[in-house]
């Protein structure tokens, strides 16, 4: 098989879809961080942990190279990096929007904007606006700093009175 | 002659080494032992929200585990990786300190040992950023986001509960005097300390003292909590193996599996 062009590749891993939100790709989710051929039949894929104890990465690598090879790629491995730290900031625009449609409210802020190591900003905190995904309004309230994974806390609206869940700038 | 120094410098690089792999199981052990803890809160908290919360906050402090022993297991170069550092280990060979084995108590008592080691593990995991070991500095940018949330969600219900109602005030109020103890443990150092901060892979831990006490500090105050005595007399042990009773039951638990069924795999 000829070797196909990165281009194609990164077009078929965005395939592969988060298996807690299928709605969105590991694309969208901004988790693939580098191609590389090590040679001609071997491709090997980095991605960035979301959460260091997120259970879907399992998942996400065997999928990875479940589609790679189901397209013709020979080998293919993939490796993990931990720096530069993931960011809810690497999120595609595309995959915010299809997030909101799914029912789940996207990061309402850049996280690269919330001070993470003045202290001081843990204690005081900025309320900031979180839209129901259903109904659009603002009147939302915070439930539980946590909802049903890591990345996610859990808001009611107070107007159409649906809980939903919000993915959290990280 | 030649032959001597070559051992000498054999010698100092293993001891350097073996210097790294204790200092990645006392970093790795504090957070594995505090996440088997807060898991055995599963199906079992006051109300559903803070259930999952705390099953949440184990879960990123079990992958934040594997990343330090795995990295430890990796400095050791022997036959052992993660889990066989995690469940085949006894008692006397875990490095973590005594606070965060301490039983979870009521609900009180375990969100006062929360706070108290979230306020230390963020200042620790700041100081690492900029370690002389790049992975050191890797998983500490990666871990300080995860353990910024859990230090504001602690600090929160400090805050609600302590200046709550008269009995969670009390309870929060017991639960600071009972843990105090334990504190000054996470601040204590020794010559492996020493010689791990002179090679900047990490600050000395009396260093951190200063930020975390002014922090706890001020989360007490709104909390309208009483600071305990500065002066108190404080347990230490766990760093060399010294440990509560505590830690042996904990263990039968969480390595019951392995030792049962020793290589069985998920």
């Amino acid at each position: 098989m000829v070797r196909p062009a990165d281009e194609q590749i990164w077009q078929w891993l965005s395939e592969v879809s988060d298996p807690e939100i299928p709605v969105i790709s590991v694309i969208d989710l901004g988790i693939v961080r580098a191609l590389r051929w090590t040679d001609e039949l071997h491709c090997e894929v980095t991605i960035t942990p979301t959460y260091s104890g997120c259970p879907a990465m399992q998942v996400i690598t065997e999928n990875i190279q479940q589609v790679l090879q189901s397209h013709g790629v020979q080998t293919v491995s993939v490796k993990t990096q931990l720096s530069p730290a993931w960011t809810t900031d690497w999120m595609s625009e595309s995959g915010k929007q299809k997030m909101q449609a799914f029912g789940i409210a996207p990061p309402a802020q850049q996280a690269s904007q919330i001070a993470k190591i003045d202290v001081s900003a843990l204690i005081s905190h900025a309320s900031v606006d979180i839209p129901c995904p259903q109904c659009a309004s603002l009147n939302t309230r915070l439930i539980s700093q946590f909802g049903s994974t890591s990345c996610k806390a859990l808001y009611r609206c107070t107007d159409c009175l649906e809980p939903f869940d919000y993915f959290k700038p990280h | 002659m030649n032959s001597i120094a070559k051992n000498e410098d054999l010698h100092n690089s293993a001891e350097v080494d073996s210097d790294t792999f204790e200092w990645l199981l006392r970093t790795g052990d504090n957070v594995l032992i505090l996440s088997q803890r807060l898991s055995e809160w599963c199906g079992k908290g006051p109300v559903l929200e803070e259930d999952m919360a705390l099953t949440n906050v184990a879960l990123d402090l079990l992958g934040q585990t594997r990343l330090w022993l795995s990295y430890a297991a990796e400095t050791e170069a022997q036959d052992r990786d993660e889990d066989s550092i995690a469940f085949l280990r006894d008692a006397h060979q875990f490095r973590n300190v005594l606070l965060v084995e301490q039983p979870n108590g009521d609900y009180a008592n375990t969100l006062m040992r929360q706070f108290f080691f979230d306020s230390w593990h963020y200042f620790f995991l700041q100081s690492l950023l900029n370690s002389s070991d790049v992975r050191v500095a890797e998983i500490a940018e990666k871990s300080i986001k995860e353990v910024s949330y859990h230090l504001r969600r602690s600090g929160d219900l400090l805050v609600r509960l302590g200046d709550g109602s008269e009995t969670s005030h009390q309870r929060m109020q017991e639960a600071a005097d009972r843990l105090w103890t334990y504190t000054g443990e996470l601040f204590s150092e020794d010559p492996l300390d020493q010689r791990i901060a002179a090679r900047g892979i990490a600050a000395l831990p009396s260093g951190l003292r200063e930020s975390w006490t002014k922090h706890v500090t001020q989360v007490f105050q709104q909390a309208t909590l009483k600071m305990p005595a500065a002066d108190a007399w404080m347990q230490q042990g766990g760093k060399h193996g010294r440990h509560t009773e505590h830690l042996g039951y904990l263990l039968a638990e969480m390595q019951f599996l392995q030792r049962a069924y020793p290589g069985a795999e998920w």
